[in-house]
């Protein structure tokens, strides 16, 4: 089958691959392009892992075609943070401990983003209904929304 | 469905010739949240996929004196968002809130919730309790099918090979006429409706109902218009007996299915409670906008 030429833009870079019509966004970043922040949780919508975000609006990218990427921004947890330094998000889910296995951190983290942007003072209720699309088997959920709570707070004290 | 074949028209006149002149088996893509991970499923049959995303009217919608025009690829997370529409249907709008995560909403759209066609679809009693209506575009040219009449079976619909829906078409509704949309589920979020009620109420300024529609979801094949429980709300002030007699013949109405969701006897049961409630909810919305 002849590979389809993508040229999109991810996390504001220019970006071109080749991929087969089937493959999803989420095959394209961690086979091809071997953006592998982004996790492959199942694979069908439901969890969350490889939450990323196309114009702007968050989805999962198990959800969008590889081809569909063409002309489109996309981001994803590389663009968050850097190794020297975390962004805001990041340091707090740490302080608050708020991840145990950390499959779900970076999507945790693209959503939780997500949120922030839309609504820089979410309550407790309005965070975890947004981020109720990201499953998390270890935490409990708590130290997650205080995390989230914390850096919302942070956030806008920086602002 | 393994997908061989990717096409994104600009254009509902080439989505149309798209649609037709394959021996592959094709579909068209909206949000993709339905048709991706059923490609998934079953790989093996070659599929083409005609995604109607860029095509500016399909992501569009308009809102004037004539009511909701509404193209059916809007992501629900858009749509949500439209206070224009929230506020002359607020129904509707809570009905595609409920579907999937914020991820899902951010794909999944009130055009592919209809046409994947699922008994349990949270849009499509909303759709018709607001009497929309379906503008199909095809080869042979345009037709309108009531929302009712538009599912027929389960994953099943009206529009014939070549067909696609253009556009969700609502009249604007007048002051003292608003609608509701309720749905059980075991948990807060995330879930596939148990059943689920939408009901629209027009109340004349002394308060007396002089037309409602009541539709039910997830308790049957398809989504059902009961018009005989509406009948029993129409020339009362929704006083309690005449709630409650809707709801009992909403519930008679019901043919649901047992299965890990819920039995027969509980779906029965709760989609009389959430008619009940959602007519409430309609009746207060309908008096506010008096």
């Amino acid at each position: 089958m002849a590979k389809l030429h993508i040229t999109t833009s991810i996390n504001g870079e220019a970006t071109e691959f080749l991929c087969e019509p089937h493959e999803t966004l989420l095959d394209v970043l961690r086979n091809d392009l071997q953006m592998t922040g982004t996790k492959e949780g199942c694979g069908s919508g439901d969890c969350g892992a490889c939450s990323v975000t196309v114009d702007g609006r968050l989805t999962c990218a198990c959800l969008v075609l590889g081809v569909e990427a063409a002309g489109r921004e996309i981001g994803t947890i590389e663009g968050i943070g850097s190794s020297d330094k975390l962004s805001v998000i990041q340091e707090k889910f740490l302080e608050h401990a708020a991840l145990q296995c950390g499959i779900c951190t970076p999507g945790l983290v693209v959503s939780t983003q997500a949120l922030l942007e839309q609504n820089p003072n979410p309550t407790e209720a309005e965070a975890r209904y947004f981020l109720a699309g990201n499953l998390c088997r270890c935490t409990g959920y708590d130290k997650i929304i205080r995390a989230v709570l914390d850096a919302a707070a942070t956030m806008r004290g920086a602002a | 469905m393994a997908v061989v074949d990717y096409n994104a028209p600009q254009s509902v006149q080439e989505a149309v010739a798209l649609l037709s002149g394959s021996d592959i088996k094709t579909k068209v893509m909206a949000g993709g949240t339905d048709l991706i991970i059923q490609s998934k499923s079953q790989a093996v049959e070659p599929l083409r996929v005609v995604d109607l995303k860029h095509i500016a009217e399909m992501m569009s919608y308009s809102l004037d004196d004539g009511g909701l025009s509404l193209g059916p690829c809007m992501c629900c997370a858009e749509f949500t968002a439209l206070h224009d529409v929230e506020t002359l249907y607020p129904g509707l709008v809570e009905a595609a809130y409920l579907i999937g995560s914020t991820q899902v909403q951010g794909r999944a759209s009130i055009g592919g919730n209809l046409c994947n066609s699922s008994p349990a679809a949270d849009t499509i009693p909303a759709l018709i309790a607001i009497g929309a209506k379906c503008l199909i575009v095809g080869a042979g040219g345009e037709r309108t099918v009531a929302v009712e009449d538009f599912v027929t079976g389960v994953g099943r619909n009206c529009m014939q090979p070549g067909e696609l829906l253009q556009r969700i078409l609502v009249a604007r509704p007048a002051p003292g006429s608003r609608d509701a949309y309720l749905r059980f589920i075991p948990r807060t979020e995330m879930d596939i409706a148990v059943a689920g009620a939408g009901v629209s109420v027009t109340l004349d300024s002394q308060g007396v109902c002089t037309a409602a529609r009541i539709a039910i979801g997830a308790v049957a094949q398809t989504a059902l218009l009961v018009a005989s429980a509406a009948d029993a709300l129409v020339g009362t002030k929704l006083d309690e007996a005449s709630v409650a007699k809707a709801a009992a013949v909403a519930s008679a109405a019901a043919s649901p299915i047992t299965d890990r969701r819920g039995t027969i006897e509980f779906r029965r049961h709760i989609v009389g409670v959430l008619v009940k409630r959602a007519t409430l909810i309609a009746k207060e919305r309908a008096q506010a906008s008096l």
